[in-house]
């Protein structure tokens, strides 16, 4: 019999275990690359550290701090937070510290160039999926388990089974990545990958900037998956030149690997996609919520905030202005991305037309600081959670869809498929 | 070790958001936490759970966000356990962490009504629905998951196993 080859996740977990030969459901001891910790996960994370009697992280060159749930700080305990994290990394001698409005953490570690393909990324988040995009295994933990990372440079992980999507076919002409992700997820459901790592693959993820990319191994998460990768290709390389920090590894999944499910989606033909209250997996095309009136329409958020999905809602907000008793709020993900969408008229033109521009970081779409919803009220958000109570009242109504629906419905006042205003 | 509890019955892919809002985040003390949790889906839980009851859930029990509050919240609200057709890995490891048990039934939700007494054997691995007089083995938690649990969560646990010298 041949043996069986690798999956890209057992590629990268083989090398962090130091064992050739991986089965799903053990548990073993990792080495983690890159540990990232924010104001809301951060915080509890240094006061274990000090109850542990921690004097000094494992590395301070493989720590990452960022500021951006609740930055600015909105209250006096979220600013004592971010006070306790400040006097951390000076105590700490940790380099790589982000003060509020650098940005959202995801994309910070990507932009700086901390997240290489091949390594371990252990965040107290769950959205640190999104570094699968460059080829990485990183995945959420709580802040415990991160606390004893920081003190160790270790965890324990259960090798995951792994999932392989396909997604094949001619992309249509206005479909994002966002709209091809709700798509798998209504289809396959909230709960399709519970402990195991997806592998992204196929003609459609081949074609996708690392921006998109990103959008949809950020999402993996909303499948209950441990990590969500996509192999790192030429494009990768190009993204990751003169950005890298860390080594970059060429690291690829077998031909005969052996995979617990292969899903393949075909997009030709796929309208834009809409997630409905109160669950992500709740996913319909546009044509079938068009008319859904909105107060307030988010575009940003580590899913949707970049470069690429603030210019694609420009092209439909550009001559246009929002719908009177619309709030369009936009926050761009990082400064960088606020500089380079300020420099290429984005921002002057969303400001005329009537948006509300906050700076870099979470705000909206982790409900906790910015543009909050009131009861009865509804969103349209390019965000990656509609859950009850995440924007703000639990009697509101959150929908997710991509950046161009999002703009196309601050116009028109209702959830509106983007095509209209495209052509 | 062994818990016991009122059965108090919540639905599938119940998410941290429900369990914590973000904005509570920053509150540091847990029982001021626990005034909150599952605020906006269930009024009243926190006067129904001080008593300790052992929450029975669908698929995916505390998918979304990595807050380990979430459970924090729970556990200092009065939860002695949950019980669940399945549950998000994140929220599973945080639960270990704090000290939480958290145990996979299949079918859990038809097996237990509203209010039922539950009395859970961690050593032995045996749920038992003292109202209904049903029984459930199941697998027995891995060893170190256990030692976890009795000792109050990871941290303890840390403290006793990691010489303080491979801390520092």
């Amino acid at each position: 019999m041949a043996s069986i080859g690798k999956t890209l996740t057992e590629k990268i977990l083989s090398r962090a275990t130091g064992k050739g030969k991986l089965e799903p459901g053990e548990i073993l001891g990792v080495k983690v690359d890159l540990v990232m910790i924010h104001d809301l996960t951060g915080a509890p994370t240094v006061k274990l550290l000090g109850e542990l009697g921690v004097e000094k992280v494992w590395n301070p060159e493989r720590v990452v701090v960022v500021l951006d749930h609740q930055s600015p700080p909105a209250s006096i305990s979220a600013a004592e937070n971010q006070k306790l994290l400040r006097e951390f990394v000076e105590k700490q001698r940790i380099k790589n510290f982000y003060d509020i409005g650098t940005g959202i953490c995801h994309q910070v570690v990507v932009e700086e160039g901390y997240a290489c393909s091949g390594m371990i990324i252990v965040g107290a988040d769950s959205h640190t999926v999104t570094y699968g995009a460059l080829g990485a295994f990183s995945t959420g933990m709580g802040h415990t388990d991160v606390a004893a990372i920081l003190a160790t440079g270790e965890t324990w992980m259960m090798i995951p089974e792994t999932m392989k999507i396909v997604v094949k076919g001619e992309t249509p002409r206005h479909l994002t990545s966002k709209d091809i992700i709700l798509h798998i997820i209504g289809s396959l459901g909230a709960d399709s990958a519970l402990y195991k790592s997806i592998e992204f693959t196929g003609e459609a993820i081949k074609q996708m900037s690392i921006s998109s990319r990103m959008t949809i191994t950020n999402m993996s998460v909303e499948m209950g998956a441990k990590a969500g990768l996509v192999e790192p290709d030429e494009k990768t390389y190009q993204f990751l030149n003169g950005k890298a920090r860390f080594q970059v590894e060429r690291v690829k999944a077998d031909g005969n690997a052996d995979y617990s499910e292969v899903y393949e989606f075909k997009i030709d033909g796929l309208e834009p996609q809409v997630a409905l209250p109160h669950t992500v997996d709740n996913v319909k095309p546009v044509s079938e919520v068009e008319g859904v009136e909105v107060n307030q329409a988010f575009l940003g958020s580590c899913t949707n905030g970049r470069f690429e999905d603030l210019k694609a809602a420009y092209q439909i907000i550009k001559g246009r202005k929002i719908k009177r008793g619309v709030r369009f709020i936009v926050s761009p993900a990082s400064r960088k991305v606020y500089l380079k969408s300020l420099k290429a008229g984005i921002i002057g033109g969303l400001l005329n037309a009537g948006a509300t521009i906050t700076n870099p970081g979470c705000t909206a779409c982790i409900g906790g600081h910015i543009g909050l919803l009131a009861p009865g009220e509804i969103a349209i958000s390019s965000s990656n959670r509609n859950f009850k109570g995440r924007m703000g009242s639990p009697e509101a109504k959150v929908y997710l869809a991509s950046p161009l629906t999002v703009a196309a419905s601050a116009v028109k006042g209702e959830i509106t498929d983007p095509r209209r205003y495209l052509k | 070790m062994k818990v016991k509890g009122k059965a108090l019955k919540v639905g599938s892919n119940i998410d941290t958001d429900v369990i914590i809002p973000g904005r509570y985040l920053t509150i540091e003390n847990p029982l001021e936490l626990a005034k909150h949790a599952f605020e906006p889906i269930y009024p009243g839980f926190t006067e129904k759970a001080r008593k300790g009851v052992v929450l029975v859930a669908g698929g995916n029990f505390g998918c979304g966000s990595s807050r380990e509050q979430a459970p924090l919240a729970l556990k200092h609200a009065g939860v002695k356990a949950i019980i669940a057709e399945s549950f998000a890995r994140i929220f599973f490891r945080n639960s270990i962490n704090i000290g939480l048990p958290v145990l996979v039934l299949k079918d859990s939700q038809r097996n237990f009504d509203e209010g039922d007494h539950v009395e859970i054997d961690l050593d032995k691995g045996i749920i038992e629905n003292i109202a209904k007089k049903k029984r459930f083995q199941i697998k027995p938690l891995h060893p170190m998951v256990k030692e976890i649990l009795e000792q109050g969560g990871l941290i303890n646990y840390l403290k006793r196993h990691v010489k303080r010298a491979d801390l520092k």
